[in-house]
């Protein structure tokens, strides 16, 4: 019986230290005045209202949610088309395909930035503009405009993710068994009603997963804009995230407080997002299943 | 499916190539020109249409990263970082995850929730006071300061405890019991044995986020010296005029490694993707 606290008891004591007691800690700090070497004030809510009425802070939330969807969304709908594909029978170089498509998940987040940073720089001359160029289009600013940049950092979220997305709903589509496609066949069903009450319920849960991991990691999303704007990421505002802010106000600006009360809106956006992601998710499930009752 | 199986080149099966094609050829493209680039002089980024094949300067190139950067360092330090944490990890893991699966003891599964519930708590909540803590610490610029925060892995104890339910026999531990064996005897010549294989998922798991971390790595690392190679690359890019040759060169030589250890054991790195999706 010892032992067994023993052995969970790892975890706990390094938790007690360095995760437990700071996050207590940041909860305190949301409600003082502190530039990390005077004696900290009280000021109330203060942090909270001057977060909320900063127009940069707003700008960041606007960011985060844009590069998000950008970012995540498209990859569910091509992530389900390559898995499909991938698992075809027939299909020949299956491992090859499998491989190249999974491999920029394997590189840092910084690596991608800086390749992406080259490929989509301003200049005329970038990969991403003479591109444009080949279909008569205007080059774009893409590390200063307010679109160049987002549209930038979406792709590069999308092309280091899709393939570890693609690997999850492989596994969820090769978790059905074949036999239920069969004895739809048997029963007529067409190609269409087997994707629609064969494929898309049972991968479902492989969905779910995806979406909220990738909904929780949009919103902590930091690497890709800091590395890719290099010099200007914390004095521009075109890709400025919302942990960049809080970054910016606590190791730029060494106001803490303000940057903890960041840190305590961020968790609130985390958990309602979360809440709603289950609530829509469960309903559809309820839904779905009263159909098939019928 | 099997309609058009049946078909030597319909029209669907060619779309199906293509597509795949298409998407093998962009995933490996930035690869490729990271290369190319990583060979050519920074002037070459000014030639209309894009250079595409590789040019002779992939030693100068690197030459001009090591007088940026000590990139070797950087790289040792990220190694040692990553083999630390991994060890770590996998020994607080797989002694939680054995006494999860298979001791009774009150509290049992309250402690078990409570250690998934932090797995939903965003980093960037302690961040502040986990700075200073490291601060208070002296631990500030050096690797013990990164890896601390790292040694915290829910979904380790979550993964080895289903797999050790999963692959040992409660008969097999009260049989080793019976024997004399103590707890710790039982986990290092009967446990550890058996979830090896189970090791090698986690540890690319850990290994390869570790790696690739950045965030916690920035905000505690600020002396070049005690840089990783992710702040270390990063750092390439935070002058005025970048050289791309230089960057992409220093990009490609720390990244060439990975491309080499995951072509290897690709079934490996795949299997601890889906792994760790499917139990979770």
């Amino acid at each position: 019986m010892i032992s067994g606290y023993l052995y969970v008891s790892p975890f706990f004591i390094i938790f007690f230290c360095v995760g437990f007691f700071p996050i207590l800690f940041s909860l305190y700090l949301a409600f003082q005045q502190w530039n990390g070497l005077s004696p900290m004030e009280f000021v109330g809510l203060d942090n909270f209202k001057i977060v909320l009425t900063d127009s940069l802070f707003w700008k960041s939330v606007y960011n985060t949610i844009v590069m998000g969807l950008l970012g995540t969304a498209p990859q569910l709908i091509v992530g389900i088309i390559l898995a499909f594909l991938l698992n075809q029978v027939f299909l020949r170089f299956k491992q090859f395909y499998r491989v190249t498509i999974f491999m920029p998940y394997i590189t840092s987040m910084v690596a991608v930035a800086l390749v992406f940073s080259v490929l989509f720089s301003n200049q005329d001359s970038s990969m991403a503009n003479y591109i444009l160029g080949l279909f008569g289009l205007d080059p774009i600013n893409w590390a200063t405009s307010e679109w160049g940049t987002k549209i930038a950092i979406s792709l590069m979220v999308f092309w280091r993710w899709i393939g570890y997305n693609t690997i999850i709903y492989l596994a969820g589509l090769q978790s059905i068994p074949r036999d239920l496609y069969e004895a739809a066949t048997i029963d007529g069903a067409s190609k269409f009603q087997q994707l629609r009450y064969i494929t898309m319920p049972l991968l479902k849960p492989f969905i779910l997963l995806t979406v909220f991991f990738s909904t929780v990691g949009a919103l902590q999303l930091f690497s890709e804009p800091t590395v890719f704007l290099g010099q200007s990421a914390f004095t521009r505002s075109e890709a400025m995230t919302i942990v960049m802010y809080l970054y910016r106000d606590a190791f730029r600006l060494q106001s803490f407080g303000t940057a903890s009360a960041t840190a305590v809106i961020l968790v609130i956006f985390i958990a309602v997002l979360a809440a709603i992601n289950l609530y829509l998710t469960s309903g559809i499930g309820r839904k779905k299943k009263r159909g098939a009752g019928k | 499916m099997k309609e058009v199986g049946s078909k030597k080149f319909s029209f669907s099966k060619i779309l199906m190539y293509g597509f795949l094609t298409l998407a093998s050829l962009l995933s490996l493209f930035p690869f490729y020109w990271m290369f190319v680039m990583a060979t050519r002089p920074s002037a070459a980024y000014n030639s209309i249409p894009p250079t595409l094949t590789p040019g002779n300067m992939l030693v100068e190139n690197f030459q001009k990263v090591l007088q940026q950067i000590d990139f070797f360092g950087a790289m040792w330090n990220s190694l040692i970082l990553c083999v630390v944490v991994t060890i770590v990890v996998l020994l607080i893991s797989s002694l939680a995850g054995f006494a999860f699966a298979k001791f009774k003891f009150p509290g049992k599964n309250i402690l078990f929730i409570a250690i998934l519930l932090t797995m939903i708590i965003p980093p960037q909540l302690g961040l502040i006071p986990q700075y200073f803590l490291i601060a208070k610490a002296g631990l500030l610029d050096t690797l013990q300061g990164v890896m601390i925060l790292s040694f915290l892995n829910p979904l380790g104890i979550f993964l080895m405890r289903q797999y050790i339910s999963g692959s040992i026999s409660d008969e097999l531990i009260e049989a080793a019991k019976l024997d004399g064996a103590s707890n710790f005897k039982i986990y290092w010549k009967i446990v550890l044995p058996i979830i090896l294989p189970a090791f090698a998922t986690l540890g690319i798991i850990v290994f390869t986020s570790v790696w690739g971390e950045f965030l916690w790595q920035f905000t505690v690392l600020r002396d070049p010296e005690m840089y990783t190679i992710q702040v270390a690359l990063a750092s390439l890019n935070n002058t005025f005029k970048v050289d791309y040759g230089m960057l992409m060169s220093g990009v490609f030589w720390a990244t060439i490694p990975l491309v080499i250890i995951f072509l290897l054991f690709n079934k490996l790195f795949i299997a601890s993707i889906t792994e760790g999706a499917v139990k979770s």
